[in-house]
């Protein structure tokens, strides 16, 4: 690990403006960036920790169901809130996809899709409960889609001096599902994540939304497999159909973890598995 | 089955000796060591998988602040190409020391090239990047079939291959080629009605220990090394020690920590002798702790393999011939366990006609270290495929042609030796009267196979002194590491012959100084080996007290028996002492009582298991899911069945994460992908339902228990059992390992 200076600010304003400088990192659960300065592949000269701004953390449910998500918010509380697991099965069941207990317990949402991997595993659930991103820095305060978040492999919207505060999660579905297609049961990253969400009128699908996970430079949503299902009484040919066509949305990378293919057809598969139990859950 | 002998400590479950202390964390593991006035050492390891080191200049790390030492290969004596004897056979001391820090090649991404001691670690990791290294950079060659190619990369321009007692005239890559011949090979295809040959492929896996390599070093001005560190076998290290360093053994003294794994990862040495470097350059003790990449890149996997395999039978099963070829990948230097896996190929069958060939090639890989029956899993693969094949075109039960065609007491090996009693039967039976077996096996997707496996098993030297206490306990002092729970199983062994119980006897393992030799912990012989010199040591110990009782009651020392750990007279005088009662007294019948025993026993036996296991295979996705595994296994006499138990179940999960997953990812430059546990996978216990472990006791004849050595021979079946078992789910016959989705997928023509 390279020798780095750190700062622990209490206020948000603090935090921005070092965090504007060049070369900082901001410390919210700590388990990608230690783990990247102890490689070496993370040679921040300045460490911000956001662990001692109150406020950043907690999950709230407002009259009309919308949530929201503090930023700091540990990973194992987002996977055990009974409001989550109720209204975006997708995301708690993201959270619990994490690591280990041990690790979620110290992860932070907000680290988990700052860090901007297209394999992290809340990001699909966050997808298709069609979340916002507020954003805070000296400059003051802007909110994105989180479809609009992300850019690039571990690149964001965010400018220097940016600082994601909250998650607020204004659509709950009536069902959602999450796969993660790994190897091991705990304590692997996603070759590929897949999210399906759902809300049904009269037996006829009202709106689906699907989110994808490491199939292309970016985490994305399926919109065509979306227009698809919507309006439409659910099938298993109609399923098909949403499958392939969310295939067709990605773009995936081959790399040691999976073929390029693999990816792909996962893709197709989970599509219909996670649409067909989304539905079982309405 | 053989007659059942009583026991009152063999065959129960006391706690281990150093539970307590693994549990509470007080076990000193080799990073925990401390010692006044430490630095830190760390290795600086070559980015290229195969290069010509042009020059290295440390002068920059040198000045660093806090950089108390620089070491390199020029700091080795000079090693010459001549041969060190290890005990293990002769190797090349030049390969030897090169492979500690390269002198004029880096031979694999990770090689080590360089070494700072430093007053912290991280210090000691900056100053690494401040060694200058010009590098020649050459094309790696990283599969054996590609190596043995006649316009491959050369890797050493002085390696002539060494065939069948002739020695090649021009630079190869093939190290070695040997052959066994039984019976006439044509005449046995011409005798089969069937004929199966196939190809596979295996990956480079490691052990994944959970400890990384450590070693903390001291020069004393007097000349005396101590070394602290995690190894299976603190003698081995010794001897490696005084080869690279060319230093007297005597001035030399290892002691043996607390050891994380080893699963024969821990037998070669890398960092010992580089923290011995630093330490005499420095004056000072030096620890060096690899990190996990490291000890990917940088330390012994078990090899890659190529292996072709023909195996004939008659309609009625009789195999009547048998012939492979396997081709192993040595690693950066000479020296896979091609023979190893040569003797195992074909060993659980009575064939009449078998050529065996073995190949060692060298690839710009690190060197291969041993790994749980080194060899065996491979060439198992490829056989237990064949057989469950032409189990499957004969339409007889795969159980029933082992069973058929299965070794026995008397039957002769093709590599020579001749089976003493052993239990390979009784491990087929085992598994054919277990309620799994019985169990259905019909559903869309799921499927069952069967594999069995053999691993030789070996003896080689222990020494094992007993203290006697006057409190009627003992004192074992012995030289084997614990890695499964052999300070248990050895103790018992003593306890059983002094009458007293397991937890009356405190055994320590010691260092180098303070017991005789002891050979590695390693091919199955701890329990064997050390368990009965433990045995040989308390009987020493009888005999002696047997003399002290004489002297109490003024009786011929013939005259006293022991039984029960009672003391009595059998002629005249109705005396009787117990074993703590009589160790009270040692002082004045003639001084305290110490048991010894050295041994090199020759009667290992070997170990034979058989595995059935169901799969359910996601078609959609490739995954395979182990959904019951048992494995039956002949442990001669288990000492403490739950450590039995556990090297069953433990061998088990490492076949498993062999055949479904594990396996180093190379690029094109030669560079390792995965050098990390996450990419890496080995399963978790999460991902594998309960292993029954069921123990067979054909008790060996070369032991006074029947003890057969435990710990390797179950990782051998699981990759071909799950292969058998993926075919009877999905009918396609994998050839490749790991068995992953991608591989699945592709086979299935998914993708």
């Amino acid at each position: 690990m390279k020798s780095f200076e750190f700062f622990e600010p209490t206020t948000l304003a603090e935090a921005s403006s070092l965090f504007a400088q060049k070369h900082a990192q901001l410390l919210a659960g700590g388990t990608d960036l230690v783990i990247g300065m102890k490689a070496y592949t993370e040679t921040p000269e300045t460490v911000i920790s956001l662990q001692k701004i109150p406020g950043l953390d907690g999950i709230t449910t407002d009259n009309d169901k919308s949530i929201s998500i503090g930023a700091m918010t540990k990973v194992r509380q987002v996977e055990l809130s009974e409001d989550i697991q109720q209204y975006h099965t997708a995301l708690a069941e993201g959270a619990s996809e994490i690591g280990s207990i041990q690790i979620r317990n110290l992860a932070t949402i907000g680290g988990n899709i700052a860090h901007a991997s297209p394999a992290a595993d809340t990001v699909a659930g966050l997808l298709v409960a069609d979340a916002q991103v507020d954003i805070a820095s000296a400059d003051g305060e802007r909110s994105v889609p989180i479809n609009e978040l992300f850019t690039g492999p571990g690149q964001t919207v965010l400018k220097p001096g940016e600082i994601i505060t909250q998650f607020r999660l204004l659509h709950p579905a009536s069902g959602s599902h999450y796969i993660k297609h790994k190897i091991r049961e705990v304590m692997d990253l996603a070759f590929i994540g897949v999210a399906s969400a759902v809300n049904m009128q009269n037996g006829v699908i009202k709106e689906a939304r699907i989110g994808l996970a490491a199939v292309a430079p970016t985490p994305i949503r399926a919109t065509e497999a979306e227009n698809l299902l919507s309006g439409k009484t659910p099938t298993p040919e109609l399923l098909a159909q949403a499958g392939e066509a969310a295939a067709a949305a990605t773009s995936p990378i081959s790399d040691l973890r999976c073929s390029a293919e693999h990816r792909k057809e996962m893709v197709d598969v989970l599509t219909r598995r996670t649409l067909q139990n989304a539905l079982d859950r309405v | 089955m053989s007659e059942k002998k009583e026991y009152k400590v063999i065959g129960t479950r006391p706690i281990r000796h150093d539970g307590v202390d693994k549990v509470t964390g007080r076990a000193i593991y080799g990073a925990d060591f401390q010692i006044t006035g430490l630095l830190h050492g760390r290795v600086l390891r070559s980015p290229h998988a195969h290069a010509r080191i042009v020059s290295i200049d440390t002068s920059r790390a040198e000045a660093h602040p806090g950089v108390k030492g620089v070491v390199t290969a020029e700091d080795l004596p000079a090693a010459e190409d001549k041969m060190a004897d290890l005990g293990e056979g002769a190797v090349s001391l030049k390969y030897l020391c090169d492979n500690i820090l390269a002198s004029d090649k880096a031979l694999y991404k990770g090689h080590a090239i360089a070494a700072v001691a430093a007053t912290s670690p991280h210090i000691a990791e900056e100053a690494c990047e401040l060694i200058d290294v010009e590098y020649e950079v050459l094309p790696p060659v990283l599969e054996v079939r590609q190596a043995m190619e006649s316009d491959a990369p050369i890797l050493h321009e002085n390696l002539r291959t060494s065939s069948l007692g002739e020695t090649g005239d021009k630079p190869s890559n093939i190290a070695s080629h040997f052959q066994h011949k039984k019976g006439d090979i044509d005449k046995g295809f011409d005798e089969a009605d069937v004929i199966i040959e196939r190809e596979f492929v295996t990956g480079t896996v490691h052990q994944g220990y959970i400890e990384p390599h450590n070693a903390t070093a001291l020069y004393n001005p007097d000349g005396q090394l101590t070394v602290w560190c995690s190894t299976q076998g603190a003698f081995t290290v010794r001897e490696q020690l005084a080869e690279i360093l060319q230093y007297p053994i005597s001035k030399i003294k290892v002691v043996p920590l607390e050891i994380g794994g080893g699963f024969g990862g821990k037998i070669n040495v890398y960092v010992k002798p580089v923290a011995a470097l630093l330490a005499k350059k420095t004056g000072k003790p030096v620890k060096v702790l690899m990190n996990r990449a490291d000890v990917f890149e940088g330390t012994g996997p078990t090899p890659a393999s190529y292996i072709t395999i023909k195996m004939g039978a008659t309609n009625d099963g009789k195999i009547t011939a048998a012939q492979t070829s396997l081709v192993f990948e040595a690693g950066a230097y000479p020296g896979s366990p091609v023979g190893a896996g040569a003797m195992c190929v074909f060993a659980p069958y009575n064939i009449e006609n078998v050529v065996i060939d073995g190949y060692d090639v060298v690839v710009n890989k690190p060197k291969t270290a041993p790994y749980r029956a080194p060899g065996a899993t491979n060439a198992a693969f490829g056989t237990e495929t064949v057989v469950d094949e032409l189990a499957e075109k004969l339409n007889i039960d795969p159980l029933e042609i082992r069973l058929m065609n299965g070794a026995k007491e008397g039957d002769r090996r093709a590599d020579g030796p001749v089976y003493p009693r052993i239990g390979f039967i009784e491990t087929l039976e085992a598994a054919k009267e277990h309620p799994h077996y019985a169990s259905p096996n019909g559903k869309k997707y799921h499927g069952r196979g069967i594999a069995s496996g053999f691993w030789f098993n070996i003896g080689l030297e222990s020494s094992v002194t007993i203290n006697v206490n006057p409190d009627g306990t003992v004192n074992l002092v012995e030289g084997s590491t614990d890695i499964g729970g052999t300070r248990a199983s050895i103790a018992m062994q003593a306890a059983e012959v002094l009458g007293i119980p397991a937890e009356s006897v405190n055994p320590t393992v010691v260092d180098t100084n303070s017991i005789g030799y002891t050979a590695v912990t390693g091919g199955s012989r701890t329990t064997y080996a050390t368990g009965y010199a433990a045995y040989e040591a308390a009987q020493d110990v009888v005999q002696q007290m047997k003399a002290r009782a004489a002297k109490l009651w003024d009786v011929d020392e013939d005259n006293v028996q022991f039984a029960d750990g009672e003391f009595s007279s059998i002629n005249g005088k109705e005396e009787q002492i117990s074993f703590r009662d009589l160790s009270a007294r040692l002082g004045e019948t003639g001084g305290p009582v110490i048991g010894r025993a050295t041994m090199n026993p020759a009667g290992a036996g070997g170990a034979f298991a058989t595995h059935v296991v169901d799969v359910e295979v996601d078609v959609d996705t490739g995954k395979v899911e182990i959904l019951r595994y048992t494995a039956t296994q002949d442990a001669g006499k288990a000492i403490h069945p739950s450590y039995v138990e556990g090297q069953i179940q433990g061998g088990v999960v490492q076949g498993i994460g062999w055949a479904l997953n594990e396996e180093y990812i190379y690029n094109d430059e030669g560079e390792m992908t995965n050098a990390s546990f996450l990419d890496y996978r080995m399963p978790t216990c999460l991902d594998l339902p309960m292993i029954d472990a069921v123990i067979v006791e054909v008790p060996n004849p070369g032991h006074p228990y029947g003890v057969r050595g435990v710990g390797e021979v179950p990782i051998v079946p699981p990759p071909a059992a799950i292969a058998n078992a993926i075919y009877d789910a999905v009918g396609i016959r994998m050839t490749e390992l790991p068995m992953s989705p991608d591989r699945l997928l592709k086979a299935m023509g998914k993708i």
